[in-house]
């Protein structure tokens, strides 16, 4: 007995011993994580170092984040409705989301980039581009909101986009998918040879932004995937990665991928936007929407246009080549001096780097190896700057930090990998969980980068949350880069599928945003300035409601007269004129979203009443104390019925004409 | 031009300053409120510290029933021309008067200085008593009575949520300075006449 006692008491010592050993390794791990917490801890009341406007994805829309918290600030809605702000629900944003094809609710936001000035970040613009039915959006940085978008026509599965030149000349919109141009009915497998690929050079106005396309380039049918500016000595030029070179039509994941090498276009737009503008080019007709949303009348109108710029690369020689580059590239990334672009041949083991001064001498010295419908193609070796060697599988895209080193990830050995440019040695690499697809530095894609944080955005998160059924949350991380090492900073759910970002430091910004909208500068045209022109007005079968909100009521705030069968407008302005005090409102039984209205702005919902009775509305936003009692009635009458339009505030009646 | 003669005619031009910069100001602070609001009160006008501070303060204020700010009031007519007045006068008494006047100019300036710190106060008074009976939030004093909302005087106070500034400002503080000048004139000119 007392044997097992000594044996118990012995295996109890050694437990504790070990326990307590394992205690320590975890405090150790735990003082590690520590310092990563701090790096990334804002603390209350505290500002993050940068913003990262990081893409919806499949939810359409562009979310602003700070860096290095990973706090989400606003989902600003591009290019998909949002009941929340009542993008795509009022009457003002409807026209946003016109397209050829009519109103399209929803699209799939891809690439976001943030306006430049000699090649630096200049904070004025986001652009994005919908991926689906192909549009470009620009987003001002003053208001965080949508206020342009512009249709891309001959254009399908619009990726290689929405990228800007070195001063903004150009936002750049290329097609994934080539299609017939122009569009007809011919049997698919006519494919090669008939189809083409437009690569769409959209001007931007130096003053206001607005968008123009200025030509399309109309290339040979291959997909064309991704692609960045020239920047310093490669200002002038634009770069895009191909696939399909082969001109497959079905099953192409396989027959997509039978060439050894694919191609990064180099196009001259300098040399294009000179032909052009001495008369080039050839006046074509189209159909596209191009949306323009004024912070003025706060709304929105529709334009269609019906002619398009076409250009064929034939006709400017010296202006496009082909680069040869192995593997369907995919990631076509220029490094900070415009010296080096970077092809990811996602089925390649390597990485390749072809070299700007080097094509420039291949073009002169005339090293082609060939043509496809007449583009020459110039000879690899005659390019290339250098490879990255065995780098890891599957590489994507690149960014750079610099200080002479670039980031490239790899989906499918999931990781990010840190390499030097001119040595092309690996320098680091880490995991990322899980199949990375872009990273961002903040200005990575600019000639002065921010490299003091990579963002990874993820494209499967599997166990790294609590799990909430099938579907699971979407990730990036942060990683700092400030050392020679990547050290992994924090995991952060995402919206949509992050699928890119582009980060800018909010000193660049914060001071620029808006506070609120003057009144004195409302033009809307059903705006109402003070709570004396509040009225309510028939006109046949409508019924104009132009009410005001103020803390905490509204203006008129019981409406007589409607009918069952009108059409009731609700023209609402909200008369704050203070920072963060917006008001919402909400019809019972209006089949459209809240409006949710910001101080000194007016905006407009429908309703059609289809009930007899006294129905309320009310604030959806928590404004005031008295937020509760902010309310009103509106009586409705069987059609016919000899009810007046009266409304009153507080008792004081005012009837209509 | 004597030393005497110029500290009365410069103290009393170092009035016209208030016809630039504003004679007090009134500042709200509250936790919803980390810029504050603030209202400046000059000779002949009330002016927001940030655009619409104002419009805010009477929106603020109708919680409990305050008055809206009006935007004149008759003392609005009066001050320029007695500043105006005060500011004449006093250049004439430096120029043509003795040392005597001097201090006489001091002391009249004083009296209507009290008289209008007076006026403020009986307008604050008005402003933070007189409460519509209809006042969406009513709050009594322990001793039960109707609790005001007068902004201090001079200083600092606790209203509700609400820290209230009532602080002189640049234009006060020149004609303070002026004063000063006014009463330095009359010892120096008295000093003159001893010697």
């Amino acid at each position: 007995m007392k044997t097992i006692f000594k044996f118990l008491f012995a295996i109890t010592i050694v437990s504790l011993v070990f326990s307590s050993c394992g205690n320590e390794g975890s405090s150790k791990k735990g003082a590690l994580s520590s310092s990563a917490a701090e790096k990334v801890y804002v603390a209350p009341g505290e500002h993050d170092e940068f913003y990262a406007f990081v893409s919806g994805g499949f939810s359409g829309q562009l979310a602003v984040y700070g860096l290095p918290s990973g706090r989400l600030f606003k989902v600003i809605p591009v290019f998909s409705v949002d009941a929340e702000k009542a993008y795509g629900f009022n009457e003002e944003t409807k026209p946003m989301l016109n397209t050829s094809h009519g109103f399209i609710p929803w699209d799939d936001s891809h690439h976001p980039d943030i306006s430049q000035t000699a090649g630096e970040l200049d904070g004025r613009w986001v652009f994005i581009n919908g991926n689906n039915t192909p549009r470009i959006a620009k987003i001002d940085l003053t208001t965080f909101e949508t206020t342009e978008i512009i249709e891309v026509p001959n254009s399908a599965g619009n990726h290689s986009s929405s990228f800007v030149t070195e001063n903004t000349e150009y936002v750049v919109a290329g097609t994934r998918f080539s299609i017939p141009y122009p569009q007809k009915d011919m049997p698919i497998d006519e494919y090669k040879g008939n189809f083409k690929g437009a690569l769409t050079f959209i001007s931007v106005d130096p003053e206001d932004g607005k968008m123009n396309i200025k030509f399309q380039l109309m290339m040979p049918g291959f997909n064309y995937d991704l692609s960045h500016p020239g920047r310093g000595d490669s200002h002038g030029w634009f770069f895009f990665t191909t696939y399909n070179t082969e001109e497959a039509n079905s099953l192409l994941e396989v027959n997509a991928s039978q060439n050894d090498k694919d191609f990064i276009a180099a196009i001259n737009w300098k040399k294009i936007e000179e032909y052009v503008n001495n008369g080039g080019g050839t006046k074509a007709p189209a159909n596209y929407a191009h949306n323009i949303y004024d912070e003025h009348t706060h709304s929105a109108t529709s334009t269609m246009k019906k002619e398009v710029l076409i250009v064929n690369p034939a006709d400017v020689p010296g202006a496009v080549y082909f680069m040869p580059t192995p593997k369907s590239p995919h990631g076509c990334d220029v490094d900070p001096s415009g010296e080096y672009i970077v092809g990811s041949g996602k089925l390649a083991a390597e990485l390749t780097i072809h070299s700007f001064s080097k094509m420039i001498k291949a073009i002169d010295d005339k090293k082609f190896d060939g043509e496809a419908y007449g583009i020459p193609i110039l000879q690899y070796e005659a390019t290339l700057a250098g490879s990255v060697k065995q780098p890891g599988l599957g590489p994507l895209h690149t960014e750079f930090d610099g200080q002479g080193n670039a980031y490239t990830t790899f989906f499918i050995s999931s990781e990010v990998v840190k390499w030097k440019l001119g040595t092309w040695e690996v320098i680091d690499r880490k995991p990322t969980y899980y199949s990375v697809g872009h990273l961002m530095v903040p200005g990575g894609n600019s000639r002065k980068p921010f490299g003091k944080y990579v963002l990874a955005m993820n494209k499967i998160t599997k166990d790294r949350y609590l799990p909430t059924g099938p579907e699971v949350t979407q990730s990036a991380q942060l990683y700092d880069i400030s050392g020679e090492k990547m050290e992994l900073l924090l995991d952060f759910p995402t919206i949509g599928e992050p699928h890119y970002a582009a980060g800018i430091p909010a000193e660049l910004l914060k001071a620029n945003s808006k506070k609120f909208f003057k009144l004195d500068e409302n033009k809307h045209e059903y705006a109402t300035k003070s709570e004396a022109e509040a009225k309510v007005v028939r006109d046949g079968n409508e019924v104009h409601i132009y009410l005001t909100m103020i803390r905490s009521h509204f203006a008129p705030d019981n409406i007589e007269g409607v009918q069952v069968g009108d059409e009731v407008f609700f023209h609402v302005t909200n008369l704050e004129q203070d920072y963060d005090v917006p008001h919402g409102i909400a019809m019972i039984g209006a089949q459209t979203s809240e409006v949710l209205v910001m101080p000194g702005q007016t905006e407009t919902f429908k309703w059609y009443p289809k009930q007899v009775g006294v129905w309320p509305f009310y604030c959806t936003d928590f404004c005031s104390a008295l937020h509760q009692e902010m309310q009103g009635y509106i009586r409705v009458s069987p059609k016919g019925s000899d009810v007046p339009i009266s409304y009153t505030l507080d008792g004081d009646a005012v009837d209509a004409e | 031009m004597k030393k005497p003669k110029l500290f009365m005619v410069i103290g009393s031009l170092l009035l016209l300053g208030l016809f630039v910069f504003p004679l007090w100001n009134i500042t709200l602070e509250a936790p919803q409120y980390p810029i504050p609001l603030g209202m400046d009160i000059h000779i002949n006008k009330f002016t927001d510290t940030h655009e619409f501070d104002i419009k805010n303060i009477n929106l603020m204020n109708h919680y409990v029933g305050m008055k809206y700010i009006p935007e004149t009031i008759p003392e609005f007519k009066i001050f320029p021309w007695a500043i105006g007045i005060m500011t004449g006068l006093g250049v004439l008494i430096g120029f043509f008067g003795n040392y005597k006047l001097f201090l006489g100019w001091f002391i009249l300036m004083s009296l209507l200085g009290i008289a209008g710190m007076y006026d403020f106060y009986l307008w604050e008074y008005d402003y933070g008593h007189s409460l519509d009976p209809k006042a969406i939030m009513k709050f009594t004093n322990p001793d039960g009575s109707i609790m005001g909302f007068q902004p201090p005087l001079f200083g600092s106070k606790d209203i509700l949520n609400f820290k209230a500034h009532s602080y002189p400002r640049l234009g006060a503080y020149l004609m303070f300075l002026g004063m000063l000048f006014t009463v330095i004139a009359y010892f120096l000119g008295k000093k003159e006449v001893t010697i």
